[in-house]
């Protein structure tokens, strides 16, 4: 059998693919990478032109879909193909920024070939599986999972690396906005996903009161922490098992309701509980919040400027906020991966299983065995819980919570994140609620937005608009989400995921 | 004579203010294959739905194994070896063919899982070839076999098909219908079976009963049912 076949054409046309995705990357780079505004010394706008990024950027996609394309090569091939055109990118890019002295360029190399490396075998492991395809099925098959299983890890690794990786390159003034904004931010909504998947994407029950379980998490460790004074670690507990049990409050008496009605019912829960809390001023102080909730520790020790008792000193530190901020990341970070790996574990489960039944036919579920009530009130319940732990979070961080937070607004987005990521995906799932809420960060400041519209533009107030049509379109190209394949919880011999090419011709 | 595995007395079951079941009598012996016909809307569906606890029989009994079962939650009845492959498959559409079946063992526990599911593509190959498959993405007969296997796999008493034969080419029924007899044959299973297909339902079965109205109108042994030509005129014409 020719290879040349199977990995789509010639040399020439792999050349052509990788042209074009370069042309489209610079396309894509221009606004982004080569045009920066910056403000002189008059205070004026101006635009500084960075084009030596942009090309590099479209180099390294050129050389890398290459790579990926090239006909017959090995994955060894791909690979010195791959680095050696990221090493030329990123050369090209650091002289022609003159290496400026604060600019850590022999670390960002060492950094950026190591991330070009892994989005090249990244890119390129298909493609070798392809081969690997022809030759032997079972391999190509243990071969992509060990990829998956490899990406993984890189991914947890990043994610537990960046923090640090910011302070390190920007300092402790420029990493807070990298850290605060978009890190934790971003992953308390990847976390509020992933335990709306339950109920919404696994469960197939439509919550559109989430937000309330969030609320009840955030004012059972706002009220224990400032009336009783308990501490956070015991609060968290508390708080998912309060939040657990207004789930199963509102599980019982929607347990006959499905789609639409129950959609209402859930709607109604939530506004409930936001009324509650705004009216019930003796216990809750109704509108202005509770303040002053006593801030995350480092397990008892504060993060404080204090020579004796603070983090800093103990650690043997420089003060500075930052800290508590990166400690809040990684329990954020912490949380929600608790919150993925007790999903995953559980789609592997008998109960988990009888979720995604329930999902799609209620009358055969029962009619197998299934006790249909305690199903759906344990989708319920956990999916509260993970919400409950997300409010105490939210509490610690903010430390004020007031019923605003708790809007509509709050499931809506949830929702969103979940519908856009694929109802039941929990990659896509993070996907969305990276795009979704850096979205509305980035979007937040966008100047150059203003050189466009005037200098009385502010981007914030149209990130509704932005959000909605990246709906529809998200709607119209790809209908059931970023990632919309599923994958089984279980496996005839090795893991592959269920598709139509890797199901052999029906006979008979 | 074997001992009644099922047995249903007097069973009134309404949908609101129609009534779908009228008193229905109906007697299933240990070991027995025992057909249901009727016309369309004669309520044979609803029965299959009442014996399973959804909806619930309004007045009667329903007797399993010598349990009363007329009010035992649903899910508890599917646990006392009461296995259904309802009409229309309702198959887990998004779910593979290996978690479908999965799903069927959901009662019995885990401890057979593998041989049982063994078993499954022994009796239906064409399963096996389509084990990481969508249940959704499935014909129409692979679904019905796949309805039937995931059934099959709480290793029920008494197994209860809703029109296996729907929808399906000749060869196909006659692939199910054989599959049927021989596993009441070789394992004794017993079977309660709802069919439109007329002829091959009384061929197969020891005993049957006619559905009309929501009443039973006639019973007898299959194949004398079949040469009555009250019962050819109703519901053979045109058949074979
Ligand atoms: N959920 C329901 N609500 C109201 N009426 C119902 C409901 N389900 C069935 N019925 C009515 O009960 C009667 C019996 O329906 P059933 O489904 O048991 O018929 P069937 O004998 O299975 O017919 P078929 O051969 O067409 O499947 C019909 O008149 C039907 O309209
Ligand atoms: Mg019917």
């Amino acid at each position: 059998m020719d290879l040349r076949q199977e990995t789509g054409g010639g040399l020439w046309e792999a050349l052509r693919d990788a042209g074009a995705a370069a042309l489209v990357t610079a396309g894509l780079s221009f606004p982004i990478l080569a045009l920066r505004t910056v403000e002189n010394l008059d205070n004026k706008l101006e635009l500084e032109q960075r084009w030596p990024l942009m090309f590099g950027a479209a180099m390294l996609v050129f050389f890398g879909r290459l790579a990926a394309r090239v006909p017959g090569a090995g994955v060894a091939a791909r690979w010195i193909v791959f680095v050696c055109a990221a090493f030329a990118a990123i050369y090209l890019v650091i002289d022609a920024w003159g290496m400026d002295a604060d600019f850590p360029a022999p670390e960002l190399v060492a950094l950026a070939v190591a991330l070009a490396a892994m989005v090249g075998l990244w890119l390129t492991a298909p493609f070798a599986a392809t081969s690997a395809l022809a030759r032997k099925q079972q391999g190509a098959r243990a071969f992509l999972g060990a990829r998956s299983r490899h990406m993984e890890f890189a991914g947890v690794f990043a994610l537990f690396a960046f923090p640090l990786l910011a302070l390190w390159l920007l300092g402790p003034q420029g990493s807070l906005k990298w850290i605060n904004n978009y890190g934790v931010q971003i992953l308390i909504y990847v976390m509020l996903g992933w335990g709306l998947n339950i109920v919404v994407g696994l469960a197939g029950l439509l919550d559109l009161g989430y937000v309330a379980f969030y609320a009840v998490g955030a004012y059972t460790y706002a009220l224990l922490s400032t009336v009783f004074g308990l501490s956070f670690w015991i609060c968290l507990p508390l708080a998912g098992l309060f939040a657990a049990f207004w789930g199963v409050l509102l599980g019982i008496p929607v347990l006959r309701l499905r789609g639409d009605y129950l959609a209402i019912v859930t709607l109604g829960f939530g506004e409930i509980i936001r009324v509650v809390l705004i009216n019930w001023t003796d216990l809750t102080n109704g509108y202005a919040g509770i303040s002053s909730i006593p801030r995350i520790t480092f397990f008892g020790i504060p993060f404080i400027d204090d020579d004796e008792t603070g983090f800093a000193a103990r650690f043997g530190l420089e003060f500075s906020p930052i800290h508590r901020t990166i400690f809040l990341f990684y329990l954020i970070l912490c949380l929600a991966l608790l919150t993925n790996a007790a999903t995953l574990r559980l789609r592997r489960l008998p109960i988990g299983r009888a979720w995604e039944a329930l999902r799609e036919d209620e009358i055969a579920c029962r009619s197998l065995g299934v006790d249909t009530v305690s199903t759906k009130l344990t989708a319920f319940a956990l999916g509260a819980m993970f919400a409950g732990f997300a409010g105490a979070f939210f509490a610690v961080r903010q430390n004020f919570v007031s019923p605003e937070s708790f809007t509509f607004g709050e499931s809506a987005t949830i929702l969103a994140i979940v519908v856009l990521g694929g109802m039941g995906s929990q990659l896509g799932v993070a996907a969305a609620a990276v795009a979704l809420i850096g979205g509305m960060e980035i979007l937040r400041e966008l100047d150059i937005l203003k050189q466009v519209f005037g200098e009385s533009f502010d981007p914030a107030q149209y990130r509704m608009l932005v959000f909605g049509l990246a709906m529809v379109v998200m709607m119209i190209w790809k209908p059931r989400g970023v990632v919309s394949s599923r994958a089984p919880s279980i496996y005839l011999r090795s893991r592959a995921a269920i598709s139509g090419e890797h199901v052999g011709e029906g006979r008979g | 004579m074997s001992a009644t595995l099922l047995a249903l007395r007097g069973v009134e079951t309404c949908y609101g203010n129609i009534i779908a079941l009228r008193g229905v009598d109906i007697d299933v012996n240990e070991g027995e294959i025992v057909a249901l016909i009727g016309a369309n809307g004669a309520g044979k569906s609803t029965l299959m739905m009442t014996i399973s606890g959804d909806p619930r029989a309004r007045r009667g009994s329903i007797t399993f194994a010598g349990r009363d079962i007329t009010k035992t939650p649903t899910h508890e009845i599917a646990r006392l070896g009461i296995a259904q492959s309802p009409e229309g498959r309702r198959i887990f559409a998004r779910m593979s063919v290996l978690e479908n079946l999965q799903m069927g063992a959901a009662v019995c526990g885990s401890g057979h899982f593998v041989e049982d599911v063994e078993r499954m593509f022994a009796i239906f190959p064409r399963l096996k070839e389509r084990a990481q498959q969508r249940g959704g993405t499935l014909s129409g007969g692979e679904q019905q076999m796949l309805a039937i296997a995931r059934a099959l796999m709480s290793r029920p008493r008494l197994l209860m098909l809703d029109e296996p034969s729907l929808g399906l080419a000749p060869l196909i029924v006659k692939l199910i219908f054989d599959v049927i007899a021989d596993l009441n044959k070789t394992q004794g299973l017993t079977v309660f079976l709802v069919e439109q297909n007329a002829h091959h339902a009384l061929r197969l079965a020891h005993r049957a009963y006619v559905l009309v109205n929501g009443a039973v109108a006639m019973q007898g042994a299959g194949r004398e049912l079949l040469e009555r030509p009250e019962i050819r005129a109703a519901y053979l014409e045109g058949g074979q």
